[in-house]
């Protein structure tokens, strides 16, 4: 059941998008998540379509483990795309009842719809492609100009390692400590919503109190090393742009601009 | 009570990248009133196999067959399975959730549906058999016991489910020699009074010769020994290829057997290396 979650999942692998600079990656699908939400018209989604399909052949990640990504969220997705159809007043195509379908409606419902569908495909790409180490440095690097104004880039890059390594190991100690309770009889799979909810009482009452306890041991340990933030500290790996970089840059900065633009013509 | 499993098998993440195989094509009978010792090294399938015998894990293919009902099927009553196989997890006190030892050991049994006053009876009895003092100890907080307590609470939180075989993953991981000693000891009387069978995985060749009689061998998923305990190390040089070992007492005996001829070389614990050396010296004065 925890193992069909695999936003944030990373997929090893050694193609051109794999081993884009992380910045460049994070800054494209910015461009990808505006340009998601400006553009009005259907034509330009059918080149973010052809877009992210190209992404996917290049990264050789398989189709079906982004499909599997969304399949948790189809319930999120499924109900904009509902309300966005009952919800919006304009011309009426016909009436179901209570509900009046409008045109606009059924328009913007679709749309909405789509925007989710890619919006998630977009983003997994990016951490499928990249691994948790090489996404913090990323967005630290980016986020250092704004240290001036007292952002603690490095910090905030630091808890966002932390709480990501932590991701799947608090996913296999919930999986064990749940075997664990349903060897002595509990039941987290049947009963009413309150039911359920209490009996997830001996599950989070101990996944808490190992959180924390891991907490504190990872903090002595860093602070055994000596560890004291960002200041003066060097890297292993720095990151450097090539040529490559660039070039997938410029390219995207092209294509999501005359993408973009569609909206004014 | 027997268990019995026919060609187990088990695949991690199957058609992922991250597809492994952590159980392969098992078959093997646990009987009423064993003692058996399961031992590999860490990642052999050991842990994955013991979950497969309460059902807490379903088999990629193959059949696991506890007193005679397949608990593969669909419609088969786990609950029931699993008060009938008790499993204690590794570091067992990292699922106490409790405000009282009392509360927490009474878990199980209340899931069973039991009423009060038996609950009660079970709880003094789990509490009785690993060693804790029913009185002073129930209306405590388990999160304030010195850590052989804590895992003593969540061993007696299975034990008050009553099983008929009790399961016990690294039950001495992480504790004190005395801690180990202690657990150890409460666990054969456990088997001697109780008259159930009992699985113990461990990684302690010396635990395993003092307390089991019957050994499995596990290598990367699959069961490469199944023999009684002297039998299994006697193949000593076999269990290091696998990275494992046998006893040091057994070891040191095999070394003076090979110079001595007439010293048994199948020793399992330093008791009966002593009297096979008194044995052995008598012979050579008499001689």
């Amino acid at each position: 059941m925890l193992k069909d979650i695999t936003i944030g999942q990373y997929f090893p692998g050694n193609t051109l998008i794999h081993k884009l600079d992380p910045r460049i990656k994070i800054i494209i699908i910015s461009l990808f998540i505006f340009s998601l939400f400006f553009i009005k018209s259907f034509i330009p989604y059918i080149f973010i379509l052809g877009f992210i399909l190209m992404v996917v052949k290049i990264s050789k990640v398989p189709l079906k483990f982004i499909l599997k990504g969304i399949r948790p969220l189809l319930f999120i997705i499924l109900i904009t795309f509902f309300i966005n159809i009952f919800m919006t007043r304009g011309e009426v195509l016909f009436e179901l009842g209570p509900l009046t379908v409008t045109k606009e409606g059924l328009r913007l419902g679709f749309f909405m719809g789509i925007r989710l569908i890619f919006l998630i495909t977009g983003t997994s790409l990016l951490t499928l492609t990249t691994s948790p180490i090489a996404l913090t440095d990323g967005i630290e690097k980016l986020l250092t100009p704004l240290k001036r104004i007292g952002l603690p880039a490095h910090e905030l890059a630091m808890m966002m390692t932390i709480a990501l390594r932590f991701i799947p190991t608090l996913l296999e100690e919930t999986d064990k400590i749940m075997k664990a309770q349903m060897a002595r009889g509990a039941d987290f799979e049947s009963g009413n919503i309150l039911n359920r909810a209490k009996n997830l009482v001996p599950l989070l009452v101990p996944l808490f109190i190992n959180a924390f306890r891991r907490a504190d041991e990872l903090a002595t340990a860093m602070e055994a090393r000596c560890y004291r933030g960002g200041d003066n500290r060097t890297r292993l790996n720095e990151l450097k742009l090539d040529k490559k970089d660039i070039g997938a840059l410029v390219s995207m900065v092209v294509f999501f601009g005359i993408i973009v633009s569609t909206r004014f013509i | 009570m027997t268990i019995k499993l026919n060609n187990l098998t088990f695949v991690y993440n199957p058609n992922t990248p991250f597809e492994k195989k952590a159980l392969d094509d098992i078959s093997l009978e646990i009987r009423e009133g064993e003692f058996i010792g399961l031992i590999g090294h860490t990642g052999s399938g050991k842990s994955t196999l013991v979950q497969h015998l309460n059902g807490l894990i379903k088999p990629t293919s193959g059949n696991i067959i506890v007193d005679g009902v397949n608990i593969v099927e669909k419609d088969a009553n786990l609950k029931e399975i699993r008060q009938k196989v008790g499993l204690v997890f590794q570091y067992p006190e990292h699922q106490l959730f409790e405000e009282t030892v009392y509360r927490d050991i009474a878990f199980g049994p209340k899931n069973l549906g039991l009423k009060d006053e038996q609950v009660e009876e079970r709880v003094k009895e789990a509490m009785e058999l690993v060693g804790l003092d029913y009185e002073s100890l129930k209306d405590r907080s388990p999160f304030e016991l010195s850590g052989g307590q804590k895992r003593r609470v969540a061993i007696a939180g299975v034990l008050a489910m009553k099983p008929k075989v009790l399961i016990l993953d690294e039950p001495t991981a992480g504790l004190d020699p005395r801690g180990r000693d202690e657990i150890l000891g409460e666990i054969q009387k456990l088997y001697q009074k109780e008259n159930i069978t009992i699985v113990l995985v461990s990684h302690s060749m010396e635990d395993i010769a003092k307390l089991v009689n019957r050994i499995l061998v596990m290598h990367r998923g699959k069961i490469q020994m199944d023999d009684k305990t002297r039998e299994v190390f006697k193949r000593a040089d076999e269990l290091e290829k696998m990275g494992l070992g046998v006893p040091q007492i057994t070891k040191l005996m095999k070394i003076l057997g090979e110079r001595e001829k007439d010293i048994k070389d199948t020793i399992l614990t330093v008791k009966e290396a002593k009297e096979e050396v008194l044995k052995y010296l008598r012979r050579k004065k008499d001689a």
